[in-house]
């Protein structure tokens, strides 16, 4: 890694999803030097782990397809996976910044041809699909992983299994001496941009999702609607494995609740539309979605698709917030309890299976965070001078959209571009 | 109609919500209700209340005054707090509940043999006597509560409990003539009288 070369007129981009590719292409095409750290293995985040993506509904192949290969037609752009930021100091136009790098493993010599992959044998639970499926010590995150390389678990360096990976490689790709490494560079300004994680479930202790095997999370049905999800698309309960045809989404799990997060995570409304669609999608009329709700936030171009959603008859509104999730133990059943509000009826409803439209929460918590920056109530980066040439980019600054994250993020490397052209502009 | 609910309807006119927000413990916390349902469905007793919380709150902004404070709902309430401890928005529903049934009873307008309220006025009297609660008095005043033949059946009904507490002096039969009490009942009266008289004064001002 001592080549990485950066110079107080580079920007640092810090997390390699949806918005830290965008603001980092945008920079680099204004041909500004611009280095990309990414804690994973492979870039995309958490749009790559979805099965499609509203408004139009694309698989997320399709726009990190484009962004891969601006990435490849880019000379001013670096990028280092498995890395993170250990310390951040000094001022606009002059950080000072260390990173750590994680081994792979694998080097450059990598083809992807998967041969390592087939030798070892140790399976770990593949948080790509939240824990759904297993993958093997040696993988590669998802299909469309970019860079193209694979990965070796570190739980399996010093086995059989790291030696057998060894000498399946046809390139002699696999170094297992690779080390931790920490470079320090120095940046101009630096793109905040690590994301969103979804808010823990288990705190939601009524709707029994660390006791009831099929009451999942929206983001775990994302994983059993794709293809290339751990079930082959199919929506098989966990339970059972048997096909759920009658899913309830609950809404606002986690958002919205002095108890949990106070703030709307804003899209959660928005992907159960998109998951109520999946169901009718896959079983037509043999299907059933359920949405129950407190008031279905569905903001601008998603309106239209609220309305298509709404017609079909397979899918039942229900405006209510469950109080209660029980678990029928004769067939594995989540029974959801509570009042709806036109009305008042009480109601005792069985589902297939129910899917908690989870909460979004910063991933890097205000308290972990390697520099001082103002946070808002919620943990999100706020916009304010003191941050000097911190600028914080897509669901680092708020619970958003792949729309107005990469909005968001566009705009932030504007604010980076000025910094360091002014540094460029003084130093002559 | 007691006096106090005339001059309250003549204050408040089309405002029930500022009338509850007036004069209901917590009430200012009403207009707060999201109408999620998660107290209605989180509440014990939900099934057997005419209006659960969630309901009564949209009462009370739509202005149904007598519908609400004539309503046995509130009276149901056992303070269980499942309601406050889910309530997304951190309403003290309980303690508004609690609020509401207090304010329908000033007012005259609470129902007429509500059990909980008869409840509440004979373990009211009961105490305030001596400052201590005699519960053998307040045994049997609550099995003749409804009448002398339910009253009767009742008492046979428990009758080995109340002979095992006798056996094990958890009660005493000569509690019946008088029973104990604290050193300054009178004392007791007269911060009684002094409260009642400072509530009254704060009433009359409406
Ligand atoms: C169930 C669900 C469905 C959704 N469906 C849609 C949809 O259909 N359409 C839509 O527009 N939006 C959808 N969204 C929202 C969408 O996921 C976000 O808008 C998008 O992920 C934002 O991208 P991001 O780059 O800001 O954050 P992320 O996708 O979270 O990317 C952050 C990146 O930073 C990396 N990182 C994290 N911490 C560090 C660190 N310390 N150092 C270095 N790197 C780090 C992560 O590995 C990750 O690669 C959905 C969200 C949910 C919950
Ligand atoms: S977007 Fe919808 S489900 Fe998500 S928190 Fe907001 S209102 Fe609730
Ligand atoms: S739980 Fe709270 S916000 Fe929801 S209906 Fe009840 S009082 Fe209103």
């Amino acid at each position: 890694m001592s080549d990485v070369i950066a110079t107080n007129q580079t920007i640092l981009v810090v997390g390699g999803g949806i918005s830290g590719m965008t603001a980092a292409l945008e920079a680099a095409e204004c041909g500004k030097q611009v280095i990309l750290l990414e804690k994973s293995p492979a870039l995309g985040g958490r749009v790559s782990q979805l099965y499609r993506y509203f408004p139009k509904l694309c698989h997320p192949t399709c726009g990190l397809e484009i962004n891969n290969r601006r990435i490849k037609g880019n000379k001013n752009l670096r990028i280092i996976t498995m890395s993170e930021v250990a310390s951040i100091s000094g001022d606009a136009g002059n950080y000072s910044v260390k990173v750590k790098v994680s081994p792979r493993y694998i080097t450059e010599n990598c083809t992807a041809c998967g041969e390592c992959g087939k030798v070892v044998e140790t399976e770990f639970d593949d948080d790509f699909n939240y824990g759904l499926g297993k993958r093997k010590g040696a993988y590669l995150q998802h299909a469309m992983a970019y860079p193209q390389r694979y990965v070796l678990d570190p739980a399996i360096i010093g086995t059989d299994d790291a030696s057998k990976a060894r000498e399946a490689c046809k390139y002699d790709a696999i170094d297992l001496d690779m080390q931790e490494e920490e470079i320090d560079i120095t940046v101009g300004a630096i793109i905040w941009a690590t994301g969103w994680q979804p808010y823990d479930a288990n705190k939601i202790q009524a709707y029994g999702y660390d006791r009831i095997d099929n009451v999942i999370t929206s983001v775990e049905f994302e994983r059993l609607c794709d293809p290339h999800g751990p079930t082959g698309g199919k929506i098989l309960r966990p339970s059972d494995g048997a096909e759920a045809k009658n899913v309830a989404m609950i809404q606002c799990a986690g958002s919205r609740d002095i108890n949990h997060l106070k703030h709307c995570s804003r899209i959660c409304c928005m992907a159960s539309l998109k998951h109520a669609n999946y169901v009718n999608e896959k079983y037509g009329e043999e299907g059933q979605a359920t949405i129950y709700y407190i008031d279905i936030r569905a903001i601008d171009r998603i309106d239209d698709f609220y309305r298509k959603v709404k017609e079909l008859p397979n899918v039942t509104f229900t405006k209510s917030k469950v109080a209660s999730v029980v678990e029928n133990k004769e067939n594995g059943n989540p029974v959801l309890h509570g009042v709806d509000t036109e009305g008042y009826h009480r109601y005792a409803n069985e589902h297939d299976l129910v899917v908690l439209a989870i909460g979004m929460e910063p991933s890097v918590p205000a308290d972990a965070f390697p520099v001082d920056v103002k946070f808002n109530e919620e943990g999100f980066i706020e916009a304010d001078e003191s941050n000097g040439a911190i600028f914080a980019a897509g669901c680092s600054s708020d619970a958003l959209d792949v729309n107005r994250a990469v909005q968001n993020a566009t705009a932030s490397a504007l604010r980076a571009i000025q910094v360091v052209n002014n540094v460029a502009g003084s130093e002559g | 109609m007691s006096d106090m609910n005339t001059a309250m309807v003549e204050k408040y006119r089309n405002s029930f919500l500022s009338e509850v927000e007036a004069n209901v413990e917590e009430g200012e916390w009403v207009k707060m209700c999201m109408q999620c349902g998660v107290c209605s469905g989180s509440c014990p007793f939900g099934p057997y209340w005419d209006h659960p919380p969630q309901e009564l709150f949209m009462m009370i902004r739509a202005g149904k005054r007598e519908a609400v404070l004539s309503s046995e709902s509130m009276w149901m309430c056992t303070s269980c707090y499942n309601c406050i401890a889910r309530c997304p928005r951190g309403l003290p529903i309980t303690h508004i509940m609690h609020g509401l049934a207090h304010y329908a009873k000033r007012l005259g307008l609470a129902p007429k043999n509500q059990q909980t309220m008869k409840f509440a006025s004979i373990f009211w009297d009961n105490l305030t006597k001596k400052g201590r609660v005699n519960e053998l008095q307040l045994g049997l005043k609550l099995y003749f509560m409804n009448g002398f033949v339910e009253g009767i059946k009742t008492a046979l009904c428990m009758k080995e409990m109340g002979m095992s507490m006798l056996m094990t002096k958890r009660m005493s039969p000569m509690e019946y003539f008088g029973g104990h009490s604290i050193k300054d009942t009178k004392g007791l009266h007269a911060i009684l009288k002094k409260a009642r008289e400072i509530e009254e004064a704060k009433a009359k001002q409406f």
